[in-house]
């Protein structure tokens, strides 16, 4: 598998009246082809604003990247051209975004929206993008796409819209797909569909996902990678079953226990466990570990030094000083309470 | 069956109009002969009542307008002895009705192009140019800005005639006087509605469709931006095609503004009627011509007799 997006250093932060918000500060990952990586993190760690950086989406007057580097196909993204990047957005890369009930135009057609992409990256006649579009919208799965076609949003669910956003990204065949929480502004029994529609998707099409999330549920679900994002770092990545199974940083194991589990022949209840505190203030963000304050097993060290990743197998690592060779009784703290996520 | 309540809706409103302005006028103290009555004999005075009804009691006259109203007849003028009501109106109005069509259209593509080109330099050098002009527009009332350009426009610089009516360049200062005011309403208006828009999230799926800035702008900005200017554009229409008295006063225009105002002070009963009944008219109309192309520009509008 060859790589796709590597995202390296990026560093993003926005001026506010209060003063310089460090949204995302040192962020790395990668996705290969037909790779589906999830960033999970809880509200305003610096997820999204991760997504729409690299889709430039971010508005320029309030954000600035301050370093880092986006490589998407062997291409760097970040100094592209205004021109370039509206070749690249909308074509290369499909964005499905967080609110299907905002997102679409309200006075327009869906089908006109989403024949709107296709218009401008292809030069297909008209009635090859009419075809195209309908065929895109059975793709999705919304019945009478024919007539659907000049359904204005109002006229449609959330999960409709949802799908036709969903439409609407796939519709240049992008390398790669973002979703920025597909599914959190839809009710329970849609987000299974949806879910179902993108996996579905992506394995009929082998587009790349990054799928963002604050819902480990989705993550099990639809990933195989997942970064667990907090205050605008990446605490600890690895492959699914990696972190579900063998999570070294203490801030996965609080979001472990934090949702019920289910388990074969397990009878007793358990309590949920909430991460105690809030997330650290970003305008002066902490110089050691961001977790350091709401984390049982803190050390003098943490609130000191954030260590940089230590890896535990190829593909899984942690930021973490428990996990340091030289942490002392790092076995010990797991048997206190990590293994038991 | 929507059109058609409107349309009953619509002539009640007219009657109830009617009949307000009819009461309220005849309460006014003085009637349409009092300068004369001194100079006159008893005798002729009565007759001259009585040619015009006003011998009858007032619910009598009241009847006897209506009748005529509803024959579209509004009742000679008492002060011209050759016009009739209906033929002051159709005399006047079409000047008005010029001068409203024109300053409308200043008002309308100046305002909205002045409110997008501010709301996309949001905080910009342009944004401040386009608000401080809005400002000066509706602070100077127009007639001082009236005799400002007739000053420049006119007299110093010859380009348009001065005053009265009659060829196309005779419109131009007088619509840009009547427009100003409006004009940098509609700016502010479409300023804000489009600053609101431009930070809906369709805004950014469009964004990430890899549309350039002015389809963006145009396709999907600026059309949901309309709608909460239309509501004001109603009324502004109104107001300014049944003309105002004050530039046709200026600018030597025979409109239909000055017999409106000239008939109060003489107690013109049929001419103050006929005048408010068509303006109240040509509002209603306006209003409804509003609502229905309400429909038209957001589709998530469905006109019915009742709310839904």
């Amino acid at each position: 598998m060859s790589r796709l997006l590597d995202v390296n250093d990026l560093k993003v932060s926005f001026k506010t009246y209060g003063g310089e918000v460090k949204a995302v500060r040192g962020v790395d990952f990668h996705i290969d082809e037909g790779e589906v990586l999830a960033i999970v993190g809880e509200s305003g760690c610096g997820k999204s604003v991760t997504a729409q950086s690299i889709m430039g989406l971010l508005p320029k007057k309030v954000s600035r990247i301050n370093s880092g580097r986006v490589t998407f196909n062997g291409k760097e993204l970040l100094g592209l051209s205004k021109k370039e990047m509206q070749k690249l957005k909308g074509s290369d890369i499909g964005l499905i975004s967080q609110d299907p009930m905002t997102s679409l135009n309200p006075t327009m057609r869906i089908g006109s929206q989403i024949a709107e992409t296709i218009k401008k990256h292809t030069d297909y006649s008209r009635s090859k993008i009419h075809d195209r579009t309908i065929e895109l919208l059975d793709l999705v799965g919304i019945p009478n796409p024919a007539e659907r076609y000049r359904s204005y949003p109002h006229e449609l669910s959330g999960g409709m819209r949802q799908r036709v956003l969903i439409a609407m990204a796939l519709s240049c065949e992008p390398k790669l797909l973002i979703a920025d929480e597909p599914t959190t502004a839809l009710d329970v029994t849609i987000q299974a569909q949806i879910l179902d529609l993108l996996k579905d998707i992506q394995k009929r099409l082998g587009t790349s996902v990054l799928i963002i999330t604050h819902d480990l549920g989705v993550v099990a679900e639809v990933a195989q990678r997942v970064a667990v994002m907090y205050a605008g770092v990446i605490v600890e990545s690895g492959e699914v079953e990696e972190i579900f199974e063998t999570p070294n940083h203490p801030y996965t194991w609080g979001l472990l226990k934090s949702v019920p589990r289910y388990e074969k022949g397990k009878h007793e209840k358990e309590r949920l466990v909430p991460i105690e505190g809030s997330p650290p203030d970003l305008f002066a963000p902490p110089a050691g570990c961001p977790f350091a304050a709401r984390c049982e097993y803190a050390m003098e060290i943490c609130l000191d030094q954030m260590p940089d990743p230590i890896k535990t197998s190829d593909t899984h690592q942690a930021r973490c000083w428990l996990n340091d060779t030289r942490a002392p009784n790092a076995k010990d703290f797991v048997a206190a309470g990590g293994s038991d996520v | 069956m929507y059109i058609f309540k409107r349309v009953l809706t619509m002539i009640l409103t007219i009657w109830v109009i009617t009949t307000l302005t009819f009461i309220i006028m005849h309460s006014i103290p003085g009637d349409p002969f009092a300068s004369d009555a001194d100079v006159l004999p008893e005798e002729v005075l009565e007759n001259m009542r009585a040619k015009f009804n006003l011998d009858e009691p007032l619910p009598m006259q009241y009847i006897l307008y209506l009748k005529n109203l509803v024959q579209f007849d509004l009742g000679p003028s008492i002060q011209s002895e050759t016009r009739d009501v209906n033929t002051l109106i159709a005399d006047g109005f079409p000047a008005s009705a010029i001068l409203g069509l024109q300053s409308l259209v200043i008002a309308l593509v100046f305002g909205l192009l002045l409110g997008i080109i501010a709301a996309l330099n949001h905080n910009g050098i342009l944004d401040y140019a386009a608000m401080a002009f809005a400002i000066i527009g509706i602070s100077i009332p127009s007639f001082i800005l009236a005799p400002l350009l007739i000053n420049y426009f006119a007299v110093k610089w010859g380009m348009f005639p001065v005053a009265s009516w009659g060829t196309w360049q005779h419109t131009i200062l007088p619509s840009v006087a009547l427009a100003t005011a409006p004009l940098a309403i509609v700016a502010r208006f479409m300023r804000s509605s489009m600053l609101d828009v431009m930070n809906q999230n369709y805004i950014k799926t469009a964004d990430a469709k890899g549309l350039a800035i002015t389809g963006i702008v145009i396709k999907h900005g600026v059309r949901n931006a309309l709608i909460p200017v239309i509501s004001f554009i109603g009324p502004l229409a109104a107001f300014l095609l049944t003309g105002t008295f004050v530039i046709e006063k200026i600018f030597a225009i025979p409109g239909i503004g000055k017999y409106f105002v000239d008939s109060i002070f003489n107690r013109d009963f049929p001419v103050i009627l006929g005048t408010t009944i068509f303006f109240s008219t040509i509002l209603i109309v306006t209003l409804f011509l509003v609502d229905i192309s309400y429909r038209i520009v957001d589709p998530r509008i469905k006109l019915t007799s009742r709310g839904e």
